[in-house]
């Protein structure tokens, strides 16, 4: 790594990618991906690709940890040590520790827990390839692999990330734009029922440009949110047409 | 891995039901208002062995900001620039539901706002504390230590660190032919500050938003929202936080108030630093 900070939006005014500030990357999604997992998926979003598996509703244990009126919802986000440019050690860091929370608390927010009382319902998320946007990609990735699982929920979460690069807010940063760049806004949205369930911001911005910036965010979300549904619906029109 | 935490403290349904009865009704069982801060007590300097200190009590929730300076080495990507470290300690002797061990996840993630609400506007210009390029730094180690818990200690602690930034002087260096030196006799030059950074943190209740929760309120609403706030009106972090959702219409209100609310306590701050004798007591 080096502390030179390249251009980050070039003098046509397009991303170090070719990207125009308000386009995805290239977004891939594959649900049913494991066999051993009752629900499990796959989603790249450029370089970054993560997996998500779901095991449960099933037994909590140790007993201590169960709850009386719901289910509990275990999290662990993870990256692999390969995916990174330098070998990261497998011990959870703690950043992982704090994404696991959030990503935990924006599926609370959607998991009819309280139909499985004293049950846990555990969610692994592995990034296997991190560039950019990797907690969001992650959260996708969960929420997929939940409807996969047939766990009951409220709607179903989209993540993206927005940024802030050489003064233009732009939806989905990769690896370059989150070092480089003024401002990283991971959100996770509810697309369906229009709620914010995700949402940090590592970095400044005015208030009109974190007003701009969640505008950008849930529009993105929306969009990621539309090719999930499509991804579940191939999944079971594929079943009844057998 | 995270988990679905027991809800705590546990309280009476009825006292329950009562608070959030009275949040919808735009009131609170201390009766402040609903975007009232708990008055804000400070003691300065409280710790003489640390470079710098503040003890914020907040309502009853209690917590000490220690700074220490140490050298070390500057990161390999960042050679030209000093190191920040913020740590948060929730000590069991603090609340009953806190046991001893490493920092648990709420411990890391207030650490880690505070973390980034300081370091995203650089609130301390790190590029001033470097000795020797790429090689020897000040390393700014940022404990927050709760010592009462009675709700809302991120902004205790975002409070507190703030301060004890503030009023940190460095020891002097000796350098001679052997190396350099820490002299912690003489403490002298205060950190380089380019702004002061407050956190304003919010409960949710549907579209109410309920500022500086208590303990009591905290366990009844399940969302949270924290805004940081730095001199010059921007939004210098966020972090949403709970088991529930939030709007983007209650989004709006949320940082509408925490810039009227960040006014006021940076306000507060600016006052306790301009006159550090006034609170060395303790």
């Amino acid at each position: 790594m080096s502390e030179s900070k390249p251009r980050l939006i070039r003098e046509d005014g397009l991303r170090v990618d070719g990207r125009k500030p308000e386009d995805l990357r290239p977004i891939r999604m594959e649900i049913e991906v494991l066999k051993n997992a009752n629900g499990s998926a796959l989603v790249e979003y450029g370089g970054t690709k993560v997996i998500a598996a779901v095991y449960g509703p099933r037994e909590a244990t140790p007993k201590a940890v169960q709850l009386p009126d719901r289910a509990v919802l275990r999290v662990r986000y993870h990256m692999a040590p390969f995916s990174t440019s330098e070998h990261k050690s497998p011990a959870p860091t703690r950043r992982e520790i704090e994404l696991s929370k959030v990503i935990r608390e924006a599926l609370e927010a959607v998991v009819f827990t309280d139909q499985f009382p004293r049950a846990s319902i555990d969610v692994f998320i592995e990034v296997l390839q991190a560039d950019g946007g990797t907690r969001t990609a992650g959260l996708t990735a969960a929420s997929l692999a939940l409807a996969d699982a047939g766990i009951p929920m409220r709607d179903l979460v989209a993540g993206v990330a927005v940024g802030k690069v050489d003064g233009v807010i732009v939806l989905d940063i990769n690896e370059l734009e989150d070092e480089f760049g003024e401002a990283d806004m991971p959100l996770g949205y509810a697309a369906g029922v229009g709620e914010i369930v995700l949402l940090q911001l590592n970095g400044v911005l005015t208030p009109e440009e974190f007003k701009k910036a969640v505008e950008l965010g849930r529009r993105g979300a929306e969009r990621i949110y539309a090719q999930m549904k499509e991804t579940l619906h191939k999944k079971y029109l594929a079943i009844l047409e057998s | 891995m995270s988990i679905t935490p027991q809800r705590e403290p546990v309280m009476p349904k009825l006292r329950a039901e009562n608070i959030i009865k009275m949040l919808k009704k735009g009131e609170r069982v201390d009766n402040r208002g609903l975007h009232d801060y708990r008055s804000i007590s400070v003691s300065i300097g409280i710790i003489g062995k640390a470079e710098g200190s503040a003890l914020v009590k907040l309502g009853g929730t209690q917590v000490i900001a220690g700074v220490k300076a140490e050298l070390g080495s500057p990161y390999e990507d960042r050679p030209n620039e000093g190191v920040l470290q913020v740590h948060a300690e929730f000590v069991p002797l603090a609340s009953p539901s806190f046991e001893p061990g490493p920092p648990n996840e709420e411990a890391i993630e207030v650490a880690r706002i505070i973390d980034r609400s300081l370091r995203e506007p650089r609130a301390i210009e790190l590029s001033k504390l470097i000795v020797q390029p790429g090689r020897l730094a000040w390393v700014i180690y940022d404990d927050v230590y709760v010592i009462d818990h009675d709700g809302n200690i991120l902004d205790a602690g975002m409070i507190a660190s703030m301060i004890a930034l503030a009023v940190t002087k460095l020891p002097k260096l000796d350098i001679s032919s052997e190396g350099v030196k820490i002299n912690r006799d003489v403490k002298e030059t205060p950190l380089p500050l380019n702004t002061l950074v407050t956190t304003i943190t919010m409960g949710v209740l549907g579209d109410i938003l309920v500022v500086d929760p208590s303990l009591e309120e905290e366990s009844v609403l399940d969302t949270f929202i924290s805004i940081s706030v730095d001199e010059k009106g921007r939004i210098v972090g966020l972090q949403k936080r709970g088991l529930k959702s939030i709007t983007p219409k209650t989004l709006d209100s949320a940082v509408e108030i925490a810039l009227k609310k960040g006014d006021q306590v940076l306000s507060f701050i600016r006052k306790v630093i301009s006159s550090p004798q006034e609170y060395m007591k303790w």
